[in-house]
């Protein structure tokens, strides 16, 4: 019947130009159906609208579904109106939109369809929309459906395919029309090869479209028609149905009666106190389950009170009774075959979930390497316990934040919040080192507590600075948003690029290490500062600079870590513990084994929140409990140092 | 040698004596102060911060046992402190509340059964974690006996596996540090959930209340809590020197400074420190038992590992290796820190700028740390020391 509409329609377009019949002629046709519309008399009437093929017939409709069409009382014609005041309206003409003169607010009635007649008129209007000229009504109108499909967007969408003509929107149209046809498609054949053409699919509208297919609902068996489509027999006490569920279904079905549980036998023996006493029980004595039990036999023998008794149990009743998961989807070809797709897409699903796992821990391992990358150098290459390494991460993320209040340009103040980071935490560790720690190296208890003392008055001196609430740090726009690889597996831009610095800091180190002289002289003193300065180097020298490049590096994890977490003066605490860990898992003295520890620590912790994921809580606990015990097997970390250089 | 031996405990161990002495002359001045025993001059308030000090003195005495004798810095002494608090906690919280319910279900028409007073005390106590039930290890909190057992016996086991397991693969030193470290933070964690099934972060509150004495005022409870307090940290005190300055003080302090050769010397090492690590803990527990009655309320966030870096820091300030020097650090430093973070401390008014002390208490605290390991690693007691010694 649409289609015949639509090509009415088209043969219009040229019909009425030619006959030059206006929309209020069309309107006055039907006047006493437009005036007082109903849902049962609409139907003519949006026809004619849509035979006329008039231009003005969507603007019309969108009006009047707004109620901003209005009658003239003394002719009963129809107009726009807009209020002058309250008393007095402008008229419009409905074609040309022209002025036709100012009336009292008494002279005219406004049209206000109702709920169903504005349905009714919104079907219609999805019409024009579909095949508007505009293409981003067209998308408007596309969305509109996507969010509330109805059985009657059906047809207008499949004829408006053909005519398509932007490609992108073309294959959106397609696919919204293969999702309507699974939901609303009466024929069972073209439903069927709807719901196959989503084989593998792992968009989400396809599983939402598909999931009401099979949607169940448990009966009892002695209930259900004989053409019901039966998805499973159920055992009563299983994991589907629970005893007190299926004894409910029973005496939903008139199969049983319904037994009073404790709470209602109790309000029916209080119902029955007579002078202190319930059935000859004095009422202190019921202090007891097993003494109101007895109360309740004894009273159900001379009162009329629903039936109990204390071997009476739920279980024994629907044991041997029928029940059944039955499909709302009558047709068992359809719910068949819907079964058979989603296990596919749910098989892929949880393949791609495992990738986008993947992903997270990857990007959780990067996070924790460039928080722990600047402590394999201090803790982990020269054994320096540094409580203070989370406040450096923390000074570095407030140094990009206090860049940013004075370059408003994002992209522009991240490249110098950078360098920047890393200047004011080198000279910071520099100082920390001259200052307090080389007075300490031989005693390294010792310094754990001074670097901790550090660590709490910088944590003090930041938030009497900035405050206790939490500064933004804000990413420049080319970092928000995320790289969606399909439905199931994104990932943020963001964490992309903390694992691509991660892997930067990885390769810088490691060159600086291996192959400069500094790296040299670094290595030379950390395993024998005597022989070191017996070929020449100053130890006192490398001791600084390899601290302050340690610091360094942790300021610019900070701002790394700011960006995607909120910047406030307890940050670096959040990953103290956890850098420590890292470095000790990996084994000390190994960037290496940093890198192997972040990943089996990042990982780790995405797999038990996997297992329990509403809980990250718990996940931290088991962690670090697995970590205790990882170094019960492995007391030196993954990558032991071997022979003189792992001293001891 | 054998001369010394023979000599009584306490006439080798002057120090006791003083201590014990000094102990009993502020016992007895905060009495006679107390609105409860004495003329009044002392806030209830203030005599519970005393007794909260006394308890503090103990677990720095356990500190200074394990750290300044025998080497080990755990920082993950104030979770065994916290865990003695929630074991009392669960007896007192739990048996108030039934109090609180059979009073409240006094007025139904039938008396409750058990189950039902059972459902409302768990309604009572865990609907601010959304649930009713109990949880299984509220088991016995009903009973007192089991609990008081539970204080020593629960922390005890988790430090005896803790420590089996770490001393047993060598793992020493900082790494050791770090490794308790992780435990507290492991602890506080589990307890921060909701389904630890104690309480979340809400921990167990109205610990001031003791069920059975609701006659009883609270100015009288402080006295008893200190008087208790002071008698945990006079036999603590008597015990740890005792300990030290016999036979096995010398093992320890040999472990101390030099493990290896101790070990050498045929001595099982790790035994040591399991004895010295699990009986530490036992003592912070009821440190922690005592303490937490008189806070009133326990919750995860007192575990968190920085409560135990504190510790050792009392610890270092007081100065280590010394009895006295963890009780005068402990109290020092406790005290000072509530006096400038009450805001009872005057600001310092710099030209333009004020220099408010709940601000910068913590700036200050953290830079004297640095100060005492820097220019006095034996701490306060280490001027003492310097003192009688030129004497």
């Amino acid at each position: 019947m649409i289609l015949r509409l639509f090509v009415a329609m088209a043969l219009m377009v040229c019909a009425s130009s030619v006959t030059g019949q206006t929309l209020q002629d069309v309107l006055q046709d039907h006047q006493g159906a437009v005036e007082k519309a109903s849902r049962k008399t609409i139907d003519p009437v949006i026809e004619d609208l849509i035979a006329s093929g008039l231009p003005s017939v969507p603007g019309f409709l969108e009006e009047w579904r707004e109620k901003n069409v209005w009658v003239r009382k003394s002719d009963g014609l129809f107009f726009y109106a807009d209020t002058v005041d309250k008393a007095t309206y402008t008229l419009r003409d409905l074609t040309t939109g022209a002025d036709v003169g100012t009336v009292e607010k008494s002279d005219i009635k406004q049209l206000r369809p109702n709920s169903g007649v504005r349905s009714v008129i919104a079907t219609a209007l999805v019409r024009f929309q579909l095949s508007d000229p505009d293409p981003f009504r067209r998308i408007d109108a596309l969305t509109s459906i996507e969010r509330d499909p109805e059985p009657e967007h059906l047809e207008p969408l499949r004829a408006s395919i053909a005519d398509e003509t932007a490609p992108a929107l073309r294959a959106r149209k397609e696919r919204l029309e293969r999702l309507l046809s699974v939901s609303f498609e009466q024929d069972e054949d073209r439903r069927i090869i709807a719901i196959r053409s989503f084989d593998g699919d792992l968009g989400v509208d396809a599983r939402a479209a598909l999931n009401p297919i099979l949607r169940t609902k448990l009966v009892y068996a002695e209930d259900v028609p004989d053409d019901a489509n039966i998805a499973a027999q159920v055992i009563p006490g299983s994991e589907d149905l629970s005893v007190e569920a299926a004894y409910a279904l029973m005496v939903g079905a008139g199969a049983a009666a319904a037994i009073p549980d404790a709470d209602a036998r109790k309000a029916i023996l209080i119902k029955n106190i007579q002078d202190g006493q319930v059935a000859g029980f004095d009422l202190v004595d019921l202090d007891t389950q097993d003494a109101r039990d007895q109360a309740y036999v004894a009273l159900a023998q001379t009162t009329d009170i629903p039936v109990w008794s204390p071997t009476l149990a739920k279980s024994d009743i629907v044991k041997e009774e029928p029940f059944a998961l039955v499909y709302g989807e009558p047709s068992e070809a359809v719910t068949d075959a819907a079964l058979k797709i989603l296990n596919g897409i749910e098989t892929r699903v949880a393949a791609n979930q495992f990738l986008d796992l993947g992903l997270d821990a990857i990007s959780l391992a990067s996070i924790y390497f460039l928080a722990a990358i600047g402590l394999a150098i201090t803790f982990g290459v020269m054994g320096v316990i540094n409580m203070a390494h989370g406040e450096f991460i923390m000074m570095g993320a407030y140094t990009g934040y206090v860049v940013q209040l004075f370059v408003p340009d994002y992209t522009l103040s991240l490249i110098l919040a950078v360098p920047l980071a890393f200047a004011v935490t080198f000279a910071a560790g520099v100082a920390m080192e001259r200052l307090v720690i080389r007075w300490l190296y031989n005693r390294p208890l010792e310094t754990l507590l001074a670097t901790f003392g550090i660590s709490i008055a910088l944590q003090q001196l930041a938030k009497n600075i900035f405050g206790t609430q939490a500064r933004p740090l804000t990413a420049p726009g080319w970092l928000d948003g995320a790289w969606m690889i399909n439905d199931v597996v994104s990932i943020s831009y963001i964490r992309i690029a903390i694992f691509g610095l991660s892997l930067l800091f990885l390769g810088i180190l490691l060159y600086i290490l291996k192959r400069t002289r500094l790296g040299l002289e670094v290595r030379a003193v950390t395993q024998n500062p005597k022989m070191a300065a017996a070929v020449g180097i100053n130890p006192d020298r490398i001791n600084m600079l390899t601290f302050g490049l340690g610091s360094g590096i942790a300021g610019i994890a900070g701002v790394a870590i700011g960006l995607y977490a909120k910047v406030t003066s307890e940050l670096g605490t959040d990953y103290i513990v956890q850098s420590f860990m890292t470095v000790v898992v990996g084994g000390v003295g190994n960037i290496w084994g940093t890198l192997l520890g972040a990943t089996m620590i990042g990982s780790l912790q995405k797999g038990i929140e996997w297992f329990n994921p509403s809980n990250t809580l718990a996940a931290q606990t088991y962690m670090i409990l697995f970590i205790i015990l990882f170094i019960q097997i492995r007391p030196r970390g993954i990558i032991a140092l071997k022979g003189r250089a792992a001293g001891d | 040698m054998t001369e010394i031996a023979q000599r009584s405990f306490f006439l080798r161990n002057p120090s006791v004596l003083v201590f014990l002495a000094l102990l009993s002359v502020f016992t007895l001045a905060v009495t006679l102060a107390s609105e409860a025993t004495g003329f009044g001059w002392m806030s209830t308030s203030f005599v519970k911060t005393l007794g909260k000090t006394l308890c503090l003195c103990l677990i720095a005495i356990a500190m200074d046992l394990v750290w300044g004798y025998c080497g080990i810095l755990s920082l993950g002494h104030f979770a065994f402190f916290g865990l003695g608090g929630y074991m009392i906690g669960m007896w007192l919280m739990y048996e108030r509340t039934k109090d609180i319910v059979a009073q409240s279900l006094q007025n139904e028409v039938l008396p409750p059964t058990p189950d039902e007073l059972r459902d409302a005390i768990g309604t009572q106590i865990f609907g601010v974690v959304g649930g009713s039930d109990i949880p299984l290890v509220w088991t016995f909190a009903d009973s007192l006996f089991i609990q008081l057992v539970l204080v020593v016996l629960v922390p005890g086991l988790l430090a005896l596996v803790f420590g089996w397991l770490a001393f047993r693969s060598r793992v020493t030193g900082v790494y050791l540090s770090i490794l308790t470290q992780a435990m507290t933070l492991a602890l506080s964690l589990y307890l921060f959930q909701n389904d630890s099934g104690l309480r979340g972060n809400n921990g167990l509150s109205g610990l001031q209340n003791i069920p059975g004495l609701t006659g009883v005022s609270q100015d009288v409870i402080s006295i008893w809590f200190f008087w208790a307090s002071a008698l945990a940290l006079a036999l603590g005190y008597l015990l740890a020197a005792f300990m030290v300055s016999g036979k096995f003080g010398s093992v320890i302090r040999g472990i101390r400074d030099d493990e290896a050769r101790v070990r050498f010397l045929g001595y099982n090492v790790e035994a040591y420190k399991l004895v010295i690590f699990t009986g530490t803990a036992m003592i912070s527990a009821i440190a922690g038992a005592l303490y937490y009655p008189q806070a009133g309320i326990v919750n995860p966030a007192e575990i968190a590992p920085i409560a135990s870096i504190y510790l050792a820091v009392w610890v270092a300030i007081g100065g280590r290796g010394r009895l006295y020097g963890a009780v005068i650090g402990a109290a020092f430093v406790s005290l000072l820190s509530s006096w400038f973070t009450g805001g009872s401390a005057p600001d310092i008014p710099l030209g333009t700028f004020t220099i408010q002390w709940t601000d910068w208490w913590l700036v200050v605290l953290g830079l004297s740390f640095v100060a005492v390991t820097l220019f006095a690693p034996q701490g306060i007691s280490g001027v003492f020391d310097k003192l009688v010694r030129k004497s």
